[in-house]
């Protein structure tokens, strides 16, 4: 079986036929869903947030066969996802996709079970800490990407579970969590 | 009461087209005209049909063909004494047109010929027609007897063939033995020496030629006839070259054409319903040669090859192919999604063609590298552009699925269905996505 790094590949990724976008709408439905398990799996095993469309995308090319996805059809599969709710367009010309393979609402409940785990709940760390620190090693919120992780934290501000101030030392904001 | 017991039957093709005579050629057509006759009261009354009348005879098809209708009659020129002129009176022009004419009939009242009694029957005229220029016709048909004119010219072949006293003039010192394919192309070079002249006196003005057009036609019948009679002696080791010329002799011959070709002149109102059916019974061959399906140019060029001079127009073509619908005939006219047209035995499903392109496109071959227009052309015996048809229409029905890339545009098998989108590593047993895993693992 084919690898991508340390991603494991399906065999249909040397399916000539997934490289081109399908005409018939059966076909393509299937075709369409089975490029976003694909997307999904891929940016979850490999921490990749944001898909440039106008950059080399690894899982959009396969060499062995030498197939590339069109333009047209990565922005298909992408909107694809979008419209599921597992992704978001970051700008309005619709050149970066963020990838959600955790909803926000998910990565909020990571960061409560991590809180939990680490004796945290009255503590006070700084969102690069949350990102990047000891504690988070090995943990999915390592590395996350930042805005989506500023997103999970408001989510959870709103509902009174800890506040964010700005950092007097650092540029960096701090976090007060009070579960 | 049947009408056969007192006019001769005719026969017709599938579509319902008049099987002609050799050298029987139509001249008009009216629709809805009755057969009848005033004098004789159990003669039967035929209403509504179709008139067509042919340098031989003068048929009457009914209009439609339920159980029930009668059976389409003949009556043999021959057997007409005498055409009545029209009526001409203040009270014929309010009224339908009548023509009147006399046969002769047997003392049990049937049409023939030979008959010694005579009968007038009456045409009565309700379509839309001239029956002036009918009359005219008519007379003119009766006037020419071609009828007389097949019978010597058939007695004649026959004795040319058997004992050839006609080729044997002035050449007897020469006269080889006809044996095998050599015998019979150098008899045809006597042949078209001797007739050579007649082929200068039919090329000085067009009158002459079409004086002499019958003669031609029967010359290269009779050609036609001898090469097949030669394709069953000549076994005994005719060189390869001969054989080629022999065969391209025999397709020029037999694409000589149809003899008597719809024309608007002569079917009128009635052409593009005349000409559809004429349409059926002639694409019948090249469509068994096709595979079934038959490009919708490529019959138009074949038609108007074998009508010669009379050529259609790719509309009238496309209008005869639409009318099919209406008829009971065994081919239809398909119209690709791509607006690709063709003509279409009845008979021939698609599903026998997507079955052969699953196993076209199952090969292990194909599994890896799938297959292209020209790759199912090939295997299906049709054309490339006819192949791409059908592949799109099964891509179309998820048997296929495409793949567009540099290498050009092909088609493979359609894995996607049998791929669970819930677990893409998953692997069903004995699905084709485990012959084509095999296939694929085995080449790289």
């Amino acid at each position: 079986m084919q690898k991508l790094g340390e991603f494991k590949l399906p065999h249909f990724f040397n399916y000539p036929p997934y490289f081109t976008l399908q005409p018939v709408r059966d076909t393509r439905e299937k075709q369409v869903q089975l490029w976003k398990e694909l997307i999904i799996e891929y940016c979850r095993a490999q921490k990749v947030f944001i898909i440039g469309l106008e950059e080399d995308f690894p899982l959009f090319s396969n060499r062995a066969i030498e197939r590339s996805l069109s333009h047209e059809a990565r922005v298909a599969f992408l909107s694809a996802l979008v419209s599921d709710g597992r992704a978001e367009w970051t700008d309005k010309g619709h050149k970066k996709c963020l990838i959600l393979w955790h909803r926000i609402q998910e990565w909020a409940d990571l960061i409560v079970h991590f809180v939990k785990e680490n004796g945290l709940e009255d503590n006070v760390m700084t969102v690069e800490e949350i990102r990047s620190g000891t504690e988070s090693r090995g943990t999915e919120l390592y590395g996350i990407d930042r805005s989506v992780l500023m997103r999970a934290l408001k989510l959870l501000e709103h509902k009174g579970k800890l506040v964010i101030f700005k950092g007097t030392s650092t540029d960096d904001e701090g976090v007060k969590f009070s579960l | 009461m049947a009408a056969g017991n007192y006019l001769p039957t005719a026969e017709l093709t599938a579509s319902g087209r008049p099987v002609l005579y050799p050298g029987e050629i139509e001249s008009s057509l009216l629709s809805s005209v009755d057969l009848l006759s005033e004098e004789n009261p159990n003669f039967p009354h035929l209403k509504s049909g179709l008139l067509i009348l042919t340098n031989h005879r003068l048929l009457w098809l009914p209009n439609s063909t339920p159980a029930s209708s009668p059976t389409p009659v003949h009556i043999p020129l021959s057997a007409v004494s005498h055409i009545f002129s029209l009526k001409k009176s203040i009270k014929s022009v309010f009224s339908t047109p009548r023509i009147r004419f006399q046969v002769s009939v047997t003392s049990e009242g049937r049409v023939d010929e030979k008959g010694l009694r005579s009968i007038v029957i009456t045409l009565v005229l309700r379509g839309k027609s001239d029956p002036e220029a009918f009359l005219g016709k008519f007379w003119e048909a009766l006037k020419v007897r071609a009828w007389e004119e097949i019978k010597v010219g058939a007695s004649g072949a026959e004795a040319g063939s058997s004992s050839g006293p006609r080729s044997g003039e002035g050449s007897l010192a020469l006269r080889v033995p006809v044996v095998g394919v050599a015998g019979i192309l150098r008899k045809e070079q006597e042949m078209w020496e001797s007739t050579d002249k007649s082929l200068q006196d039919a090329f000085q003005d067009l009158n002459a030629l079409m004086s002499k057009a019958k003669e031609m036609v029967m010359l290269a019948e009779k050609m036609r006839l001898k090469l097949l009679a030669g394709s069953n002696n000549q076994a005994t080791g005719a060189a390869e070259d001969e054989l080629g010329t022999k065969e391209e002799m025999q397709d020029w011959l037999l694409s000589v054409g149809i003899a008597s070709p719809v024309t608007k002149e002569s079917a009128g109102a009635l052409y593009h319903q005349q000409l559809s059916r004429q349409l059926a019974d002639f694409v019948r061959i090249p469509l068994e040669r096709a595979g079934g399906t038959i490009n919708l140019i490529d019959v138009y060029c074949l038609f108007n090859r074998a009508r010669g001079t009379e050529l259609i127009s790719p509309d009238d073509l496309l209008q005869a192919c639409s009318l099919w619908e209406k008829f009971d005939v065994p081919v239809m006219l398909r119209k690709f999604d791509s607006g690709v047209m063709v003509i279409q035995n009845k008979a021939h499903s698609d599903d026998e063609v997507f079955a052969r392109i699953r196993s076209l496109v199952t090969k292990p071959d194909a599994l890896q590298s799938g297959v292209s227009a020209s790759d199912a052309a090939m295997t299906l015996g049709v054309a490339p552009a006819m192949a791409k048809e059908y592949l799109l229409t099964a891509e179309g029905k998820g048997l296929l699925c495409r793949d567009i890339s540099p290498d050009g545009f092909r088609f493979y098998i359609n894995l996607f269905q049998d791929i669970n989108s819930d677990d893409v590593y998953l692997v069903r047993d004995y699905s084709i996505y485990v012959a084509w895993i095999s296939t694929n693992s085995i080449s790289r």
